[in-house]
């Protein structure tokens, strides 16, 4: 069974339709890089499975359960099923580093104080900053930054990851850090839908890659036939764009 | 005729100061909580609720205080509900800086970064948990300064209350004007009464905004 099953879901904002019926099946484990234009509605197809933004149409069900806005319980429990990260990392900047881990869990999970820390401290070391449990945000470069949010979503035991251009944002010397936590989520067997303009990266690491364009999925495939062998001029174009 | 001497005057206007310190007090605690109410009112954005608030908001913004006073103590009396000036001015004052002080809040919240609110949600926190442990403490921070600072418009504000027959330091300077023949030196006192309350106020504002933009 899927982990993410989407059905010709559409959304748009006002008259101007930004996704025009998608169809997606997510497996448990599977890899995900979802490439295209600004303005293709890659991030706005994300931002929907965790219900940040609303749909017009479709369906959509994570885990077998479906996405239902109006009600308040499903959602909290759908959001904890789902993580996300923001390309612009948004830590809590009041709380440290080990508040901002072990808040959600401890709110929404009834997490006693002990353990939660242990936990905290235990994705910290993962994710490379153990020692930054009691920093706060404004003293981390970026790429610690965005490695606090990722064990924050991590804390609470995600079943699907969502990054949302996550190194957009990060000095270049700084990518790598973070893509390389990301690659050993991955390894580890989780899913994970990333929205992405690190090509080689999505190359690498993703079962399959989605060309979105205007709206729909334009191209889907393994990432070596769809870099390789693309099929449609919008994606051929879109590839070359990046080689220019 | 009776005689006063300066420490007559001051005295007396130091009782009344008493009055304006209370007045502003209640203005203040009773314009923070309904101020507080119409924020969570604006933020649940329940229908209709924006607009219920933006039209309070504008109402009590765009009436002048006296004016406000004056309707809180007649106009209640017309309804047959026999005011006393405290508690026509408590009310009146209240409404006025309930007005103020979630505007300066919605600002505040405002000014939160879109982001805070997207990330809490993602980690399944309610709005409740959202206001309480994201977004209030980081718009508090920012809010501090604007409120103290309205704080000395609420205390000069109760100078109106004078008005509708409040004893509170202005009404009292008047009548010891009119006893002692020396509006001048009564008035100055009053004058010097207000500054030495406000001055404070605003100095600490100023030192709690530095401190705020040290800090970023």
């Amino acid at each position: 069974m899927p982990i993410v099953d989407i059905r010709a879901l559409r959304k748009s904002y006002g008259s101007n339709e930004v996704l025009k019926g998608i169809d997606l099946q997510v497996e448990p484990g599977e890899v995900i890089a979802i490439i295209g234009k600004s303005g293709s509605g890659k991030s706005t197809l994300l931002r929907c499975i965790n219900g940040l933004e609303e749909f017009q149409a479709g369906e959509l069900t994570v885990d077998g359960k479906p996405l239902l806005h109006k009600n308040a319980a499903a959602m909290r429990a759908l959001r904890q099923r789902v993580g996300m990260i923001f390309q612009g990392f948004n830590l809590f900047p009041h709380l440290t580093v080990g508040k901002n881990i072990m808040l959600a869990p401890s709110l929404v999970k009834a997490k006693d104080t002990a353990s939660g820390e242990a936990h905290a401290r235990a994705l910290l070391e993962r994710v490379g900053l153990a020692e930054k449990f009691d920093a706060f945000a404004d003293q981390l470069s970026g790429g610690q930054q965005q490695r606090v949010a990722i064990a924050r979503a991590l804390a609470m035991e995600p079943a699907v990851l969502l990054c949302d251009e996550i190194t957009s944002a990060l000095d270049p010397e700084l990518v790598g850090e973070v893509l390389r936590v990301v690659e050993t989520l991955a390894q580890e067997g989780m899913t994970l839908l990333m929205v992405t303009h690190e090509m080689n990266f999505a190359r690498r690491v993703s079962n399959r890659v989605i060309f979105m364009h205007q709206g729909r999925v334009h191209e889907m495939g393994p990432p070596a036939e769809l870099f390789g062998n693309p099929q449609t001029p919008e994606l051929q174009q879109f590839l070359k764009s990046l080689n220019d | 005729m009776v005689d006063f001497s300066l420490w007559d005057i001051f005295r007396n206007l130091l009782l009344a100061l008493r009055w304006t310190v209370g007045l502003s007090l209640i203005a203040f605690i009773g314009g923070g909580v309904v101020g507080l109410l119409l924020l969570m009112l604006r933020l649940s954005k329940l229908p209709g609720a924006t607009v219920f608030v933006s039209c309070y908001v504008q109402l009590f913004q765009g009436v002048p205080l006296l004016v406000q006073l004056f309707l809180a103590y007649y106009g209640l009396g017309l309804f047959g509900i026999n005011t006393s000036p405290w508690v026509a001015a408590g009310m009146g004052l209240t409404l006025y800086a309930s007005a103020f002080l979630t505007e300066i809040w919605r600002g505040s919240v405002e000014s939160i970064p879109r982001g805070q609110w997207e990330a809490s949600q993602s980690l399944a926190l309610n709005f409740a948990e959202q206001l309480r442990y994201i977004i209030l403490p980081q718009a508090f921070k920012i809010s501090v300064a604007p409120t103290v600072g309205f704080l000395v418009q609420v205390i000069k504000g109760t100078a109106l209350a004078s008005v509708i027959g409040f004893m509170e330091l202005t009404k009292v300077g008047k009548t010891i004007a009119n006893a002692t023949f020396s509006p001048f030196l009564v008035f100055s006192c009053v004058a010097l009464m207000y500054f030495v309350l406000c001055y404070p106020v605003s100095l600490y504002a100023k030192s709690l905004e530095r401190k705020l933009h040290a800090h970023r």
